[in-house]
């Protein structure tokens, strides 16, 4: 228990911290953060639950007022924002990235938790991101995907990004990621 | 760390955060709910007066933060005009930037400590199903300390790239980072477990 939660406070310290690192551009101008892959890599290194619950902590410090998002956001308004969507489907992401990396054992570390982060950092993010940008602007789903598209391949090579770092960490501290641990530990 | 609270103190600081949380989600059904345009000029213009009360330093901290919102109220004022439906662009845009602004007054206005009272409040129902609140506030606080302490080692990481290479660190620092972040979980969760761990001795 107090295991589980020091893991999951620190990841949520990760995730803040990875906000803090410049933003780099990609080649058309697109700002991208560290932040999501941090989002990322909690569902992979910390599995489902733990993920999602270090996701959830960032999310409500950052509710109570503390300026963790990227570029230093923070407080009640981000909830009610176009972006508020992805905040909340981040949960979701951390979630299912870890339930992909704990159930398919079968193939090397760094391609799972590559492909499970772009289902999960991807597929899932967007889906909660789309729709709450859709009813904030009041926009199609189809309007608020063109809106958010430019945004993807950055978050691509984040996903591939996660899994090399995934598998490294793995190297480095075995012990260390939760989500392939023995089962009985929850 | 810097929080988000009001450079100076106001009227404000003094309601209760129950009330104001709750004030705030009233307005922010309402402000979905309504479609006219004049009402939206209107709940825009006494936003910004409420911002305006505690006078000009508070005022410009409220209004820088609500900058952010700029990109996505010119592409939806830009999308609509072409659209030659510029009322509704202007109720979208208008609705998006009050809503923001009510909440970020109730976070400039409202102290942690007294929002986490009301998270305590909160938590009551689901403390009762089972949630160890207790916890919840643990990893609170954890959060809140651990991320300055690991802001410094991330600055300590990227200082010794600079004295080796000339490229930026960007995200090789975040293996090491991580790995310092899962060595501290495990000494704090020791540390955790020798002061009595989160059971506590207040268990019913």
């Amino acid at each position: 228990m107090e295991r589980n939660l020091a893991h999951i406070a620190l990841f949520a310290a990760v995730i803040a911290v990875l906000g803090l690192l410049p933003k780099l551009s990609l080649g058309f101008g697109v700002p991208i953060t560290a932040q999501s892959m941090g989002v990322m890599l909690a569902g992979a290194v910390l599995g489902s639950k733990r993920g999602a619950l270090a996701v959830l902590l960032f999310l409500l410090v950052t509710a109570l007022g503390l300026p963790l998002l990227a570029g230093g956001r923070g407080g009640l308004g981000v909830f009610v924002g176009p972006t508020a969507g992805f905040l909340v489907g981040w949960v979701a992401a951390a979630f299912v990235t870890g339930l992909i990396v704990e159930q398919w054992r079968s193939a090397p570390l760094a391609i799972v938790a590559g492909l499970a982060s772009v289902i999960g950092g991807i597929v899932v993010l967007y889906g909660f991101g789309i729709v709450g940008m859709a009813l904030v602007l009041d926009k199609t789903l189809i309007e608020a995907t063109a809106l958010v598209a430019a945004f993807i391949p950055g978050d691509f090579a984040k996903a591939i990004i996660t899994g090399l770092l995934t598998a490294a960490l793995h190297r480095a501290r075995p012990a260390s990621i939760l989500s392939r641990q023995a089962r009985a530990s929850a | 760390m810097i929080s988000l609270t009001s450079p100076v103190r106001t009227r404000a600081h003094d309601a209760p955060a129950g009330a104001k949380l709750a004030l705030l989600a009233g307005a922010t059904v309402v402000l979905a709910a309504t479609d006219a345009l004049s009402f939206h000029i209107a709940a825009l213009g006494g936003t910004l007066l409420l911002y305006a009360l505690p006078g000009r330093v508070f005022f410009k901290a409220g209004v820088s933060r609500l900058r952010i919102l700029w990109p996505f109220v010119a592409i939806v004022l830009l999308w609509h005009v072409v659209l030659r439906d510029t009322e509704a662009g202007l109720v979208i845009a208008l609705r998006m930037v009050t809503a923001v602004g009510l909440a970020n007054l109730v976070t400039m206005t409202t102290r942690l400590t007294d929002i986490m009272a009301v998270l305590r409040w909160l938590g009551t129902p689901f403390a009762r199903l089972g949630l160890n609140m207790n916890a919840v506030e643990i990893g609170i606080g954890l959060l809140i300390r651990m991320v300055p302490v690991l802001r410094e080692k991330g600055d300590r990481l990227t200082e010794s790239w600079r004295a080796r290479a000339r490229r930026r660190a960007g995200w090789r620092l975040v293996l090491p980072l991580t790995v310092l972040a899962l060595d501290d979980a495990d000494k704090v969760s020791e540390a955790l477990r020798a002061r009595g761990g989160l059971s506590g001795n207040e268990k019913e």
